[in-house]
Protein backbone atom coordinates (compact mmCIF):
# COMPACT_ATOMS: atom_id res chain seq x y z
CA UNK A 1 0.00 0.00 0.00
CA UNK A 2 1.48 3.28 -1.07
CA UNK A 3 0.00 5.75 1.36
CA UNK A 4 2.10 8.69 0.24
CA UNK A 5 0.05 9.08 -2.95
CA UNK A 6 -3.32 10.63 -2.09
CA UNK A 7 -6.42 8.75 -3.24
CA UNK A 8 -7.87 11.95 -4.55
CA UNK A 9 -6.15 15.25 -5.08
CA UNK A 10 -7.76 18.45 -6.34
CA UNK A 11 -5.22 21.13 -7.16
CA UNK A 12 -5.99 24.79 -7.60
CA UNK A 13 -9.45 24.11 -9.00
CA UNK A 14 -11.40 27.02 -10.44
CA UNK A 15 -14.82 26.50 -11.92
CA UNK A 16 -16.64 29.21 -13.83
CA UNK A 17 -20.12 28.88 -15.31
CA UNK A 18 -21.29 31.00 -18.21
CA UNK A 19 -24.11 33.22 -17.03
CA UNK A 20 -27.49 32.46 -18.52
CA UNK A 21 -28.64 36.06 -18.93
CA UNK A 22 -25.55 37.29 -20.75
CA UNK A 23 -24.01 38.87 -17.64
CA UNK A 24 -20.58 38.05 -16.26
CA UNK A 25 -19.61 34.43 -15.70
CA UNK A 26 -20.36 33.00 -12.28
CA UNK A 27 -17.33 31.67 -10.46
CA UNK A 28 -18.56 28.81 -8.29
CA UNK A 29 -15.21 27.56 -7.04
CA UNK A 30 -11.92 29.48 -7.01
CA UNK A 31 -8.42 28.14 -6.40
CA UNK A 32 -9.61 25.26 -4.27
CA UNK A 33 -7.19 22.51 -3.31
CA UNK A 34 -8.13 19.39 -1.44
CA UNK A 35 -6.39 16.12 -0.85
CA UNK A 36 -7.73 12.88 0.55
CA UNK A 37 -5.43 10.11 1.74
CA UNK A 38 -6.15 6.46 1.14
CA UNK A 39 -8.66 5.19 3.68
CA UNK A 40 -9.45 8.66 4.95
CA UNK A 41 -12.99 9.88 5.65
CA UNK A 42 -13.15 13.58 4.82
CA UNK A 43 -16.23 15.74 5.15
CA UNK A 44 -16.65 19.03 3.40
CA UNK A 45 -19.02 21.47 5.07
CA UNK A 46 -20.05 24.87 3.90
CA UNK A 47 -23.00 27.21 3.77
CA UNK A 48 -25.85 26.49 1.41
CA UNK A 49 -25.19 27.19 -2.26
CA UNK A 50 -21.44 27.42 -1.89
CA UNK A 51 -20.50 25.01 -4.67
CA UNK A 52 -19.98 21.87 -2.60
CA UNK A 53 -21.65 19.73 -5.22
CA UNK A 54 -19.60 21.38 -7.97
CA UNK A 55 -16.46 20.27 -6.21
CA UNK A 56 -17.78 16.73 -5.93
CA UNK A 57 -18.80 16.59 -9.59
CA UNK A 58 -15.28 17.65 -10.52
CA UNK A 59 -13.84 14.89 -8.35
CA UNK A 60 -16.22 12.43 -10.06
CA UNK A 61 -15.11 13.51 -13.51
CA UNK A 62 -18.68 14.51 -14.40
CA UNK A 63 -17.62 18.14 -14.71
CA UNK A 64 -14.39 19.55 -16.13
CA UNK A 65 -12.86 22.37 -14.07
CA UNK A 66 -12.12 25.65 -15.88
CA UNK A 67 -8.70 25.53 -14.38
CA UNK A 68 -6.66 23.23 -12.18
CA UNK A 69 -6.13 19.50 -12.13
CA UNK A 70 -7.53 16.39 -10.49
CA UNK A 71 -5.55 13.27 -9.85
CA UNK A 72 -6.74 9.89 -8.67
CA UNK A 73 -4.09 7.72 -7.02
CA UNK A 74 -1.53 9.79 -8.90
CA UNK A 75 -3.23 9.45 -12.29
CA UNK A 76 -4.58 12.66 -13.84
CA UNK A 77 -8.36 12.64 -14.30
CA UNK A 78 -9.66 14.26 -17.48
CA UNK A 79 -13.42 14.67 -17.59
CA UNK A 80 -13.56 14.58 -21.40
CA UNK A 81 -12.13 11.04 -21.35
CA UNK A 82 -14.85 9.77 -19.06
CA UNK A 83 -15.76 9.65 -15.41
CA UNK A 84 -13.61 8.69 -12.46
CA UNK A 85 -13.68 4.89 -12.74
CA UNK A 86 -12.30 4.32 -9.28
CA UNK A 87 -15.01 6.32 -7.57
CA UNK A 88 -18.56 5.55 -6.55
CA UNK A 89 -21.00 8.44 -6.27
CA UNK A 90 -24.01 8.66 -4.03
CA UNK A 91 -26.31 11.46 -5.07
CA UNK A 92 -28.34 13.80 -2.96
CA UNK A 93 -31.52 13.22 -4.94
CA UNK A 94 -32.95 9.87 -5.89
CA UNK A 95 -30.94 8.40 -8.75
CA UNK A 96 -32.36 4.88 -8.79
CA UNK A 97 -33.90 3.63 -12.01
CA UNK A 98 -37.62 3.60 -11.27
CA UNK A 99 -38.30 0.90 -13.88
CA UNK A 100 -35.93 -1.59 -12.26
CA UNK A 101 -36.65 -3.66 -9.18
CA UNK A 102 -34.41 -3.36 -6.14
CA UNK A 103 -32.13 -6.19 -7.14
CA UNK A 104 -31.85 -4.99 -10.74
CA UNK A 105 -30.90 -1.55 -9.48
CA UNK A 106 -28.23 -2.97 -7.20
CA UNK A 107 -26.62 -5.04 -9.94
CA UNK A 108 -26.81 -2.29 -12.61
CA UNK A 109 -23.11 -1.50 -12.27
CA UNK A 110 -22.11 -5.17 -12.53
CA UNK A 111 -24.37 -5.50 -15.57
CA UNK A 112 -22.63 -2.52 -17.22
CA UNK A 113 -19.31 -4.26 -16.59
CA UNK A 114 -20.53 -7.42 -18.28
CA UNK A 115 -20.71 -9.65 -15.20
CA UNK A 116 -22.92 -12.70 -15.96
CA UNK A 117 -26.40 -12.24 -14.54
CA UNK A 118 -26.46 -15.23 -12.21
CA UNK A 119 -23.23 -14.14 -10.56
CA UNK A 120 -24.37 -10.52 -10.38
CA UNK A 121 -27.66 -11.49 -8.74
CA UNK A 122 -25.76 -13.57 -6.18
CA UNK A 123 -23.61 -10.60 -5.24
CA UNK A 124 -26.62 -8.31 -5.32
CA UNK A 125 -28.56 -10.49 -2.86
CA UNK A 126 -25.57 -10.46 -0.53
CA UNK A 127 -25.44 -6.67 -0.68
CA UNK A 128 -29.16 -6.35 -0.09
CA UNK A 129 -28.65 -8.38 3.08
CA UNK A 130 -25.75 -6.20 4.14
CA UNK A 131 -27.80 -3.03 3.87
CA UNK A 132 -30.78 -4.64 5.57
CA UNK A 133 -32.99 -5.05 2.52
CA UNK A 134 -33.04 -8.85 2.28
CA UNK A 135 -36.33 -9.91 0.73
CA UNK A 136 -37.03 -6.50 -0.77
CA UNK A 137 -35.20 -7.22 -4.03
CA UNK A 138 -38.39 -7.59 -6.05
CA UNK A 139 -39.84 -4.24 -4.98
CA UNK A 140 -39.73 -1.22 -7.21
CA UNK A 141 -38.20 1.98 -5.80
CA UNK A 142 -41.60 3.66 -5.52
CA UNK A 143 -42.72 0.87 -3.21
CA UNK A 144 -39.92 1.65 -0.77
CA UNK A 145 -39.53 4.34 1.88
CA UNK A 146 -36.96 7.10 1.59
CA UNK A 147 -34.59 5.30 3.96
CA UNK A 148 -34.87 2.04 2.03
CA UNK A 149 -34.14 3.82 -1.22
CA UNK A 150 -31.00 5.32 0.31
CA UNK A 151 -29.86 1.86 1.44
CA UNK A 152 -30.51 0.58 -2.06
CA UNK A 153 -28.46 3.43 -3.52
CA UNK A 154 -25.69 2.64 -1.04
CA UNK A 155 -25.68 -1.03 -2.08
CA UNK A 156 -25.75 0.00 -5.75
CA UNK A 157 -22.63 2.09 -5.24
CA UNK A 158 -20.72 -0.20 -2.89
CA UNK A 159 -21.26 -3.43 -4.86
CA UNK A 160 -18.62 -2.20 -7.31
CA UNK A 161 -16.26 -1.73 -4.33
CA UNK A 162 -15.00 1.66 -5.49
CA UNK A 163 -11.69 2.86 -4.02
CA UNK A 164 -13.15 6.29 -3.47
CA UNK A 165 -16.64 7.02 -2.27
CA UNK A 166 -18.12 10.40 -3.15
CA UNK A 167 -21.25 11.30 -1.21
CA UNK A 168 -23.34 14.39 -1.83
CA UNK A 169 -25.52 15.05 1.22
CA UNK A 170 -26.83 11.51 0.83
CA UNK A 171 -28.97 11.55 3.96
CA UNK A 172 -30.22 15.12 3.90
CA UNK A 173 -33.70 14.10 2.77
CA UNK A 174 -34.19 11.65 5.63
CA UNK A 175 -35.82 12.25 8.99
CA UNK A 176 -33.49 12.57 11.98
CA UNK A 177 -33.92 9.02 13.34
CA UNK A 178 -33.49 7.28 9.99
CA UNK A 179 -30.59 9.52 9.29
CA UNK A 180 -28.67 8.52 12.41
CA UNK A 181 -29.33 4.86 11.66
CA UNK A 182 -28.00 5.31 8.15
CA UNK A 183 -24.95 7.19 9.41
CA UNK A 184 -24.11 4.33 11.78
CA UNK A 185 -24.61 1.81 9.01
CA UNK A 186 -22.36 3.79 6.72
CA UNK A 187 -19.65 3.88 9.39
CA UNK A 188 -19.96 0.12 9.94
CA UNK A 189 -19.69 -0.62 6.23
CA UNK A 190 -16.80 1.80 5.88
CA UNK A 191 -14.96 0.26 8.83
CA UNK A 192 -14.94 -3.11 7.01
CA UNK A 193 -12.60 -2.03 4.26
CA UNK A 194 -11.73 1.63 4.84
CA UNK A 195 -12.24 3.26 1.47
CA UNK A 196 -11.43 6.90 0.96
CA UNK A 197 -14.59 8.94 1.42
CA UNK A 198 -15.37 12.48 0.38
CA UNK A 199 -18.58 13.36 2.16
CA UNK A 200 -20.39 16.59 1.39
CA UNK A 201 -22.84 17.97 3.91
CA UNK A 202 -24.16 21.22 5.30
CA UNK A 203 -24.62 19.59 8.68
CA UNK A 204 -21.58 20.16 10.87
CA UNK A 205 -22.64 17.58 13.48
CA UNK A 206 -22.92 14.89 10.84
CA UNK A 207 -19.53 15.89 9.46
CA UNK A 208 -17.75 15.66 12.81
CA UNK A 209 -19.48 12.46 13.86
CA UNK A 210 -18.46 10.62 10.70
CA UNK A 211 -15.11 11.97 9.62
CA UNK A 212 -11.38 11.89 10.20
CA UNK A 213 -11.10 15.40 8.87
CA UNK A 214 -13.54 18.27 8.28
CA UNK A 215 -12.89 20.87 5.61
CA UNK A 216 -14.82 24.14 5.83
CA UNK A 217 -15.65 26.00 2.63
CA UNK A 218 -16.19 29.72 2.31
CA UNK A 219 -19.50 31.19 1.16
CA UNK A 220 -20.04 31.37 -2.59
CA UNK A 221 -19.25 32.73 -5.12
CA UNK A 222 -15.58 31.79 -5.51
CA UNK A 223 -15.69 29.11 -2.84
CA UNK A 224 -12.45 27.79 -1.43
CA UNK A 225 -11.49 25.82 1.66
CA UNK A 226 -10.87 28.15 4.60
CA UNK A 227 -10.36 25.67 7.39
CA UNK A 228 -9.15 22.11 7.85
CA UNK A 229 -9.81 20.37 11.15
CA UNK A 230 -8.63 16.98 12.29
CA UNK A 231 -11.24 14.93 14.13
CA UNK A 232 -9.39 12.63 16.52
CA UNK A 233 -12.40 11.12 18.23
CA UNK A 234 -12.02 7.38 18.87
CA UNK A 235 -13.54 4.80 16.54
CA UNK A 236 -15.76 2.85 16.35
CA UNK A 237 -18.25 5.62 16.95
CA UNK A 238 -21.95 5.75 17.54
CA UNK A 239 -23.17 8.93 15.90
CA UNK A 240 -25.96 9.59 18.37
CA UNK A 241 -23.77 9.02 21.43
CA UNK A 242 -20.67 10.79 20.23
CA UNK A 243 -22.60 14.03 19.94
CA UNK A 244 -22.71 14.21 23.75
CA UNK A 245 -18.98 13.80 24.38
CA UNK A 246 -16.88 16.80 25.46
CA UNK A 247 -14.35 16.19 22.66
CA UNK A 248 -17.13 16.45 20.09
CA UNK A 249 -18.54 19.61 21.60
CA UNK A 250 -15.15 21.28 21.71
CA UNK A 251 -14.56 20.48 18.05
CA UNK A 252 -18.03 21.62 17.15
CA UNK A 253 -17.42 24.95 18.88
CA UNK A 254 -14.07 25.41 17.17
CA UNK A 255 -15.30 24.58 13.64
CA UNK A 256 -18.52 26.48 14.04
CA UNK A 257 -16.53 29.60 14.96
CA UNK A 258 -14.77 29.33 11.61
CA UNK A 259 -17.99 28.56 9.73
CA UNK A 260 -20.34 31.04 11.31
CA UNK A 261 -19.13 34.10 9.46
CA UNK A 262 -19.41 32.29 6.10
CA UNK A 263 -22.90 31.08 6.86
CA UNK A 264 -24.00 34.60 7.72
CA UNK A 265 -22.37 35.89 4.55
CA UNK A 266 -24.20 33.32 2.44
CA UNK A 267 -27.46 34.19 4.16
CA UNK A 268 -26.97 37.91 3.54
CA UNK A 269 -26.13 37.25 -0.13
CA UNK A 270 -29.27 35.16 -0.56
CA UNK A 271 -31.42 37.79 1.07
CA UNK A 272 -29.97 40.51 -1.17
CA UNK A 273 -30.56 38.47 -4.34
CA UNK B 1 -72.13 -1.62 -10.01
CA UNK B 2 -74.42 1.34 -9.49
CA UNK B 3 -72.25 3.30 -11.90
CA UNK B 4 -72.48 0.55 -14.51
CA UNK B 5 -76.30 0.46 -14.32
CA UNK B 6 -76.44 4.24 -14.68
CA UNK B 7 -74.21 3.99 -17.74
CA UNK B 8 -76.51 1.36 -19.27
CA UNK B 9 -79.49 3.55 -18.46
CA UNK B 10 -77.94 6.40 -20.48
CA UNK B 11 -77.62 4.11 -23.53
CA UNK B 12 -81.20 2.91 -23.13
CA UNK B 13 -82.51 6.47 -22.90
CA UNK B 14 -80.55 7.51 -25.97
CA UNK B 15 -81.79 4.55 -28.01
CA UNK B 16 -85.34 5.12 -26.79
CA UNK B 17 -85.15 8.77 -27.76
CA UNK B 18 -83.77 7.80 -31.16
CA UNK B 19 -86.58 5.26 -31.67
CA UNK B 20 -89.37 7.61 -30.59
CA UNK B 21 -88.15 10.43 -32.79
CA UNK B 22 -87.65 8.33 -35.92
CA UNK B 23 -90.29 5.57 -35.92
CA UNK B 24 -92.69 6.51 -38.75
CA UNK B 25 -96.13 7.44 -37.50
CA UNK B 26 -95.36 7.04 -33.80
CA UNK B 27 -95.55 10.74 -33.10
CA UNK B 28 -96.96 13.30 -35.53
CA UNK B 29 -94.20 14.82 -37.71
CA UNK B 30 -93.28 18.29 -36.43
CA UNK B 31 -90.26 19.21 -38.55
CA UNK B 32 -90.42 17.04 -41.66
CA UNK B 33 -93.52 17.14 -43.82
CA UNK B 34 -93.82 13.36 -44.12
CA UNK B 35 -93.96 10.70 -41.43
CA UNK B 36 -91.08 8.54 -42.79
CA UNK B 37 -88.66 11.41 -43.41
CA UNK B 38 -87.06 11.30 -39.95
CA UNK B 39 -86.29 7.60 -40.45
CA UNK B 40 -84.78 8.40 -43.84
CA UNK B 41 -82.35 10.94 -42.43
CA UNK B 42 -81.55 9.46 -39.03
CA UNK B 43 -82.13 5.74 -39.47
CA UNK B 44 -84.00 3.56 -37.01
CA UNK B 45 -82.32 1.83 -34.09
CA UNK B 46 -84.01 -1.55 -34.57
CA UNK B 47 -83.06 -1.63 -38.24
CA UNK B 48 -79.47 -0.65 -37.43
CA UNK B 49 -79.42 -3.49 -34.92
CA UNK B 50 -80.64 -6.01 -37.49
CA UNK B 51 -78.04 -4.83 -40.01
CA UNK B 52 -75.33 -5.53 -37.45
CA UNK B 53 -76.83 -8.90 -36.55
CA UNK B 54 -76.96 -9.83 -40.20
CA UNK B 55 -73.37 -8.75 -40.76
CA UNK B 56 -72.15 -10.98 -37.98
CA UNK B 57 -74.44 -13.96 -38.67
CA UNK B 58 -73.62 -14.09 -42.37
CA UNK B 59 -69.98 -13.31 -41.61
CA UNK B 60 -70.01 -10.57 -44.22
CA UNK B 61 -68.43 -8.06 -41.83
CA UNK B 62 -65.41 -10.16 -40.85
CA UNK B 63 -63.46 -9.66 -44.02
CA UNK B 64 -63.98 -5.90 -43.91
CA UNK B 65 -63.29 -5.64 -40.21
CA UNK B 66 -60.17 -7.77 -40.60
CA UNK B 67 -58.83 -5.43 -43.27
CA UNK B 68 -59.55 -2.34 -41.18
CA UNK B 69 -57.91 -3.85 -38.11
CA UNK B 70 -54.92 -5.01 -40.15
CA UNK B 71 -54.46 -1.49 -41.49
CA UNK B 72 -54.80 -0.10 -37.98
CA UNK B 73 -52.24 -2.51 -36.56
CA UNK B 74 -49.72 -1.94 -39.35
CA UNK B 75 -50.14 1.83 -39.18
CA UNK B 76 -49.75 1.74 -35.44
CA UNK B 77 -46.63 -0.44 -35.31
CA UNK B 78 -44.81 1.15 -38.21
CA UNK B 79 -45.67 4.66 -37.05
CA UNK B 80 -44.60 3.91 -33.46
CA UNK B 81 -41.33 2.31 -34.59
CA UNK B 82 -40.46 5.34 -36.72
CA UNK B 83 -41.54 7.73 -33.99
CA UNK B 84 -39.42 5.92 -31.42
CA UNK B 85 -36.34 5.68 -33.63
CA UNK B 86 -36.42 9.25 -34.91
CA UNK B 87 -37.47 10.65 -31.53
CA UNK B 88 -34.48 8.98 -29.86
CA UNK B 89 -32.14 10.10 -32.61
CA UNK B 90 -33.18 13.76 -32.58
CA UNK B 91 -33.34 13.96 -28.79
CA UNK B 92 -29.80 12.62 -28.45
CA UNK B 93 -28.28 14.64 -31.27
CA UNK B 94 -28.77 18.39 -30.75
CA UNK B 95 -27.40 19.30 -34.18
CA UNK B 96 -29.78 17.02 -36.06
CA UNK B 97 -32.60 18.24 -33.88
CA UNK B 98 -31.82 21.90 -34.66
CA UNK B 99 -31.65 21.18 -38.40
CA UNK B 100 -34.85 19.12 -38.53
CA UNK B 101 -36.89 21.31 -36.19
CA UNK B 102 -38.71 23.48 -38.80
CA UNK B 103 -39.51 20.44 -40.96
CA UNK B 104 -40.92 18.46 -38.07
CA UNK B 105 -43.03 21.44 -37.05
CA UNK B 106 -44.16 21.93 -40.65
CA UNK B 107 -45.19 18.31 -41.18
CA UNK B 108 -46.95 18.24 -37.87
CA UNK B 109 -49.04 21.33 -38.52
CA UNK B 110 -50.00 20.14 -41.99
CA UNK B 111 -53.51 18.62 -42.05
CA UNK B 112 -52.32 15.16 -42.94
CA UNK B 113 -55.68 13.82 -44.03
CA UNK B 114 -55.18 15.72 -47.31
CA UNK B 115 -52.32 13.34 -48.02
CA UNK B 116 -54.75 10.43 -48.36
CA UNK B 117 -55.43 10.95 -52.12
CA UNK B 118 -51.68 11.20 -52.75
CA UNK B 119 -51.06 7.97 -50.84
CA UNK B 120 -53.83 6.33 -52.87
CA UNK B 121 -51.93 7.29 -56.02
CA UNK B 122 -48.57 6.17 -54.62
CA UNK B 123 -49.57 2.97 -52.88
CA UNK B 124 -52.73 2.00 -54.74
CA UNK B 125 -56.20 1.38 -53.33
CA UNK B 126 -55.11 -1.59 -51.22
CA UNK B 127 -54.00 -1.82 -47.62
CA UNK B 128 -50.79 0.19 -47.88
CA UNK B 129 -52.24 3.60 -48.73
CA UNK B 130 -54.30 3.41 -45.49
CA UNK B 131 -51.30 2.22 -43.53
CA UNK B 132 -49.31 5.17 -44.86
CA UNK B 133 -51.97 7.59 -43.68
CA UNK B 134 -52.09 5.92 -40.27
CA UNK B 135 -48.29 6.08 -40.04
CA UNK B 136 -48.22 9.83 -40.68
CA UNK B 137 -50.80 10.33 -37.92
CA UNK B 138 -49.24 7.96 -35.38
CA UNK B 139 -45.66 8.99 -36.02
CA UNK B 140 -45.97 12.50 -34.63
CA UNK B 141 -47.78 11.53 -31.47
CA UNK B 142 -45.12 8.96 -30.62
CA UNK B 143 -42.28 11.10 -31.88
CA UNK B 144 -43.09 14.11 -29.72
CA UNK B 145 -43.58 11.95 -26.66
CA UNK B 146 -40.29 10.12 -27.12
CA UNK B 147 -38.48 13.38 -27.80
CA UNK B 148 -39.93 14.93 -24.69
CA UNK B 149 -39.33 11.77 -22.67
CA UNK B 150 -35.65 11.54 -23.54
CA UNK B 151 -35.09 15.24 -22.94
CA UNK B 152 -36.68 15.06 -19.53
CA UNK B 153 -34.66 12.15 -18.21
CA UNK B 154 -33.33 13.32 -14.88
CA UNK B 155 -29.67 14.38 -15.22
CA UNK B 156 -29.12 12.65 -11.90
CA UNK B 157 -30.15 9.33 -13.38
CA UNK B 158 -27.73 9.76 -16.27
CA UNK B 159 -24.89 10.86 -13.99
CA UNK B 160 -25.55 7.90 -11.71
CA UNK B 161 -25.52 5.41 -14.58
CA UNK B 162 -22.32 6.94 -15.91
CA UNK B 163 -20.68 6.65 -12.50
CA UNK B 164 -21.76 3.01 -12.39
CA UNK B 165 -19.83 2.55 -15.62
CA UNK B 166 -22.50 2.67 -18.33
CA UNK B 167 -21.22 3.20 -21.87
CA UNK B 168 -23.17 5.34 -24.34
CA UNK B 169 -24.90 2.24 -25.69
CA UNK B 170 -25.79 1.05 -22.22
CA UNK B 171 -27.10 4.49 -21.33
CA UNK B 172 -29.38 4.30 -24.35
CA UNK B 173 -30.61 0.83 -23.44
CA UNK B 174 -31.04 1.14 -19.73
CA UNK B 175 -31.84 4.82 -19.21
CA UNK B 176 -33.10 6.61 -22.31
CA UNK B 177 -35.20 3.81 -23.78
CA UNK B 178 -37.10 2.81 -20.62
CA UNK B 179 -37.63 6.44 -19.78
CA UNK B 180 -38.96 7.16 -23.27
CA UNK B 181 -41.15 4.04 -23.12
CA UNK B 182 -43.16 5.44 -20.24
CA UNK B 183 -43.95 8.45 -22.40
CA UNK B 184 -44.74 6.22 -25.37
CA UNK B 185 -47.24 4.32 -23.31
CA UNK B 186 -48.81 7.56 -22.22
CA UNK B 187 -49.40 8.35 -25.89
CA UNK B 188 -50.44 4.84 -26.88
CA UNK B 189 -54.17 5.34 -26.44
CA UNK B 190 -53.97 8.34 -28.70
CA UNK B 191 -51.76 6.54 -31.20
CA UNK B 192 -54.08 3.54 -31.56
CA UNK B 193 -57.04 5.85 -32.01
CA UNK B 194 -55.23 7.77 -34.73
CA UNK B 195 -54.14 4.61 -36.54
CA UNK B 196 -57.80 3.61 -36.59
CA UNK B 197 -58.78 7.04 -37.93
CA UNK B 198 -56.11 6.75 -40.62
CA UNK B 199 -57.42 3.35 -41.72
CA UNK B 200 -61.07 4.34 -41.84
CA UNK B 201 -60.52 7.72 -43.50
CA UNK B 202 -58.25 6.06 -46.04
CA UNK B 203 -60.90 3.46 -46.82
CA UNK B 204 -63.54 6.10 -47.03
CA UNK B 205 -61.55 8.04 -49.62
CA UNK B 206 -60.90 5.11 -51.90
CA UNK B 207 -60.85 1.37 -51.39
CA UNK B 208 -62.57 -1.87 -52.22
CA UNK B 209 -62.67 -3.41 -48.76
CA UNK B 210 -62.89 -2.42 -45.12
CA UNK B 211 -65.53 -0.97 -42.80
CA UNK B 212 -64.92 2.52 -44.18
CA UNK B 213 -65.72 1.13 -47.62
CA UNK B 214 -68.96 -0.39 -46.31
CA UNK B 215 -69.98 2.99 -44.93
CA UNK B 216 -69.12 4.72 -48.17
CA UNK B 217 -71.18 2.19 -50.18
CA UNK B 218 -74.20 2.55 -47.92
CA UNK B 219 -73.97 6.30 -48.11
CA UNK B 220 -73.97 6.09 -51.90
CA UNK B 221 -77.40 4.40 -51.79
CA UNK B 222 -78.76 6.60 -48.96
CA UNK B 223 -78.90 3.53 -46.73
CA UNK B 224 -78.57 5.48 -43.49
CA UNK B 225 -79.17 2.42 -41.29
CA UNK B 226 -76.09 0.68 -42.69
CA UNK B 227 -74.03 3.84 -42.21
CA UNK B 228 -74.99 3.92 -38.55
CA UNK B 229 -74.34 0.20 -38.21
CA UNK B 230 -70.83 0.73 -39.60
CA UNK B 231 -70.22 3.60 -37.22
CA UNK B 232 -71.39 1.56 -34.23
CA UNK B 233 -69.21 -1.43 -35.16
CA UNK B 234 -66.20 0.88 -35.56
CA UNK B 235 -66.88 2.50 -32.21
CA UNK B 236 -67.15 -0.85 -30.47
CA UNK B 237 -63.84 -1.99 -31.90
CA UNK B 238 -62.15 1.30 -31.08
CA UNK B 239 -63.21 0.79 -27.46
CA UNK B 240 -61.96 -2.81 -27.53
CA UNK B 241 -58.58 -1.68 -28.91
CA UNK B 242 -58.34 0.96 -26.23
CA UNK B 243 -59.05 -1.62 -23.54
CA UNK B 244 -56.40 -3.92 -25.02
CA UNK B 245 -53.84 -1.11 -24.93
CA UNK B 246 -54.82 -0.37 -21.34
CA UNK B 247 -54.18 -3.96 -20.27
CA UNK B 248 -50.82 -4.11 -22.08
CA UNK B 249 -49.87 -0.84 -20.43
CA UNK B 250 -50.78 -2.10 -16.97
CA UNK B 251 -48.71 -5.22 -17.50
CA UNK B 252 -45.60 -3.41 -18.76
CA UNK B 253 -45.68 -0.41 -16.48
CA UNK B 254 -45.85 -2.18 -13.12
CA UNK B 255 -42.94 -0.09 -11.92
CA UNK B 256 -44.95 3.09 -12.03
CA UNK B 257 -46.64 4.16 -8.84
CA UNK B 258 -50.39 4.31 -9.06
CA UNK B 259 -52.38 6.79 -7.05
CA UNK B 260 -52.91 5.63 -3.46
CA UNK B 261 -51.52 2.20 -3.99
CA UNK B 262 -51.37 -0.03 -0.96
CA UNK B 263 -49.75 -3.37 -0.54
CA UNK B 264 -52.02 -6.39 0.02
CA UNK B 265 -50.77 -8.30 3.02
Amino acid sequence: MNSSVPALKLEDITCRFAARDGGGAYTAVANASLSIAEGEFVSVVGPTGCGKSTLLNIAAGLLAPSQGSVSVFGQPLIAADGVNRRAGYMFQADALMPWRTGIDNVIAGLEFRGVPRAEAVGQGEAWLRRVGLAGFGDRYPHQMSGGMRKRLALAQTLILSPDILLMDEPFSALDVQTRQLMENELLALWAEDRKSVLFITHDLEEAIALSDRVVVLSAGPATRPIGDFKVDLPRPRDVSEIRMTPGFLALHREIWAAMKEEVLKAYAAQKAA
Amino acid sequence: MRLRSLQILVVCLLVAFWYVMTAPGLIPPFYFDKANRAAFFFGEPQKVFWVIVEWFTTGEIFGHLGITLLETALGFFIGSAFGLAIGLWLALSPTASAVMDPYIKGFNSMPRVVLAPIFAVWFGLGVWSKVALGVTLVFFVVFFNVYQGVREVSPNLIANARMLGASRRQLLRSIYLPSAMSWVFASLHNAVGLAFVGAVVGEYLGSSRGVGYLILQAEGTFDINTVFAGILVLTAFALALDAAVGSVERRLMTWQPRASETEKV
